[in-house]
């Protein structure tokens, strides 16, 4: 099983932990991982400013480094439905769909795939859950609140797993955190609000880690508790599911 | 003209009064949760979703004949049937219709089209006033406002607001915020309105091909009152109110309330089929745009829409917004798609009112791929050229950079390491991400850096 690790450029750049942390996990669950050196970002910034005619180079560099593998995986809902959704190279056509057929979000891949029902991970920690919308609503990594059908989620199916972990669910148990790409900054009064409102409910079950399987959403939250001087701190589930005593 | 701000703009000044907005935001979620309440009791409800979703599809994919049909069979009933091909037009049948019937007396219950026609400050504009009948529109009237929500149009207000408002126009006492109270005042002024009106215009949520009736739902009653008593009846309906047949009323009557408000069924859902004697019924019948909609592919769905406003309310832009933050009648998720449709250059920044989250299309009674349009229109707009140079100049850099690997190393790196040594150049009031929030602490190396260094 050829696995190539896609790590987003932003996690590449800003949050290199969380790509170890997923790089380690998959590892250590007896996967030989690759990680091709010429991937830089899959797109989505500026297709959903509108210019997603202006991917094409990005598109081709993404199927260059990523062709040929059974599988790939990255820690980021909201990149695999990018790619999932828009991936297309006129010169290449075949190998782009392949790539969309095959591409996984990290928490899908370990349940799905894998199939993952012992982790050996432990975090002694009060944990609030965010469910990242693309991963939720897009990939369908868990039930949704508006839909009338049976409940389930993957993250949670794993996050289960780890020793110690105190799961805690806001109020509202899947409402946008306001991130949303250059909406955080073309928008930035009201993705501001959303994101201090989710920090609220999270604050009110005293959570002291808030977790999701998107960076972006983290690092919008994070941004906002720093200037709060709040103790909560963020975290990608990769690190966690990574994480030893 | 006074310039209409933008989305981002005026929500931010809706935003700068906190605890408003709080009160805005969970207002709205208790009608969502009171729609998910209502959902959960119908183990068909995905199913009937589905079937809503096909009888839209179906007829808008036969539209032509239906509306004919409706036509045809409405006339036999003893309607006057008039065909608009635009909101002006609309406009000019209705006082048409005024004029000549010599006409002082005028109530008019909710009507979204009319709203999107302009039709009251037309009317004014000839000296010719409505009486908005329903509550919320008839606050939102007295205050010169437009509705800011399709189905709660004085949601925006609180209690005190209205209290100020019907003390200053119907001499209520001040101060007085009991909402029966105020209640009770407006139903005695409306209830004078309603005996003395000669005219009622009425909106129509359904129109049965098969039948040439229609539909009306309020809560109010007060569609009824207006219809009921006054000797002329215009009912003003979109081209895409049509649906086949009857018994199709029983899939929408029971996704409509439960969707918009978590009722089962509106309080009232009244059928006009034909004139009383000595009666008139007249049907406008508007396109204003539609079928240039039906025309585009990617859009043509957003016609399946039966104004519940689900979108709204699921919505965490709106909620934190506003209805007016949309400048536009059909504010909204909902809004954000149709109304680039009919003006893309005005209309160019609600597309990119939205964090594509999803919710919409999930609440959405008739599967409408709202996320999805939204998404869509984005490179509509960006192709036509309506947006801003410097976002188009940044993106065109951003696309270099990640066609160009070796490029978005070397300046990732310098990135990093500047933001290092030189955190004022991010740290500062022009980043609009800095203004409320932390920037991420850089790291020393990449991801790609590490994985590099465990390969030796």
């Amino acid at each position: 099983m050829k696995i190539a690790l896609f790590i987003p450029c932003y996690i590449d750049q800003f949050y290199p932990q969380v790509g170890i942390a997923t790089y380690q996990l998959l590892t250590k669950l007896g996967c030989q991982v690759d990680f091709p050196l010429n991937q830089t970002c899959c797109g989505q910034p500026m297709a959903n400013s509108g210019f997603s005619e202006l991917t094409k180079g990005c598109d081709q560099n993404f199927v260059r480094n990523f062709k040929g593998f059974d599988y790939i995986v990255a820690p980021s809902g909201s990149c695999v439905l990018h790619v999932k959704e828009h991936l297309k190279d006129d010169q290449n056509p075949s190998e782009a769909q392949k790539i969309r057929d095959n591409i996984f979000e990290l928490t899908e891949f370990l349940i799905d795939i894998l199939r993952v029902k012992n982790l050996q991970s432990t975090f002694p920690y009060r944990v609030g859950m965010h469910n990242s919308c693309h991963g939720q609503r897009g990939l369908h990594l868990s039930s949704m609140s508006e839909l009338m059908d049976s409940t389930f989620s993957k993250p949670e199916q794993l996050l289960k797993q780890v020793k110690g972990l105190q799961l805690l669910k806001p109020v509202r148990p899947d409402e946008c955190c306001g991130f949303g790409g250059t909406f955080c900054v073309f928008e930035e009064a009201v993705s501001v609000k959303m994101g201090k409102d989710r920090i609220a409910e999270h604050a009110e079950n005293e959570v002291e880690y808030i977790t999701a399987g998107d960076v972006s959403c983290l690092m919008h939250l994070e941004g906002i508790l720093k200037r709060q001087n709040s103790k909560v701190k963020t975290i990608h589930i990769a690190e966690i599911l990574n994480h030893m005593a | 003209m006074k310039k209409v701000k933008e989305h981002a703009e005026a929500a931010a000044d809706f935003i700068k009064d906190g605890p408003r907005t709080d009160w805005h935001d969970d207002t709205l979620w208790f009608v969502r949760e009171k729609r998910d309440l209502a959902a959960h009791t119908l183990p068909e409800w995905e199913q009937l979703r589905e079937w809503a979703s096909q009888i839209k599809n179906h007829t808008l994919s036969n539209l032509d004949e239906y509306l004919k049909n409706f036509e045809i069979n409405a006339q036999s009933n003893g309607v006057k049937i008039h065909w608009a091909a635009n909101a002006a037009e609309h406009n000019k049948i209705v006082h048409k219709i005024i004029q000549d019937n010599n006409i002082q007396k005028i109530v008019k219950s909710k009507s979204m089209l009319t709203e999107e026609c302009h039709l009251n400050e037309y009317l004014i504009q000839n000296g010719i006033s409505v009486i908005d009948t329903d509550l919320g529109e008839r606050i939102v009237q007295l205050r010169k406002e437009p509705p800011s929500h399709i189905v709660l149009p004085a949601i925006h207000l609180k209690k005190q607001d209205v209290s100020e408002t019907f003390h200053r126009h119907l001499q209520t006492e001040k101060g007085n915020n009991d909402p029966q109270y105020l209640t009770e005042a407006a139903r005695q002024h409306l209830r004078n309105h309603f005996v003395e009106s000669e005219l009622a215009i009425t909106g129509v949520n359904f129109a049965v091909s098969e039948t040439g009736g229609f539909v009306v739902c309020t809560n109010e009653g007060n569609a009824d009152m207006g219809a009921n008593t006054a000797k002329i009846h215009i009912a003003c309906m979109g081209i895409e109110k049509i649906i086949p047949k009857a018994e199709h009323l029983s899939v929408f009557l029971r996704l409509l309330a439960r969707s918009a408000t978590g009722q089962p069924i509106t309080t009232y859902s009244s059928h006009f089929n034909k004139p009383r004697p000595n009666q008139q019924m007249h049907i406008v019948i508007v396109d204003n745009g539609r079928s240039r909609q039906l025309g585009r592919a990617d859009f043509r769905n957003s016609l399946k829409c039966i104004r519940c406003a689900a979108c709204f309310n699921t919505c965490p832009v709106y909620r934190r917004s506003g209805g007016h933050s949309y400048h536009t009648a059909v504010a909204g998720p909902i809004g954000s798609i149709l109304n680039p449709n009919l003006d893309m250059k005005a209309n160019a920044d609600l597309p990119f009112a939205s964090t594509l989250c999803g919710s919409c299309s999930n609440v959405c009674p008739v599967k409408i791929d709202i996320h999805e349009q939204l998404w869509k229109w984005r490179q509509v707009i960006a192709d036509e050229g309506y947006v801003t140079t410097s976002k188009k100049v940044g993106m065109q850099g951003m696309a270099l950079v990640f066609a160009n690997p070796k490029l978005y190393r070397i300046l990732g790196s310098i990135g990093r390491k500047t933001m290092k040594l030189f955190p004022f150049l991010v740290n500062n009031k022009l980043n609009p991400w800095y203004k409320q929030r932390d920037m991420p602490e850089p790291p020393k190396e990449s991801f790609r850096d590490w994985y590099k260094k465990q390969q030796k």
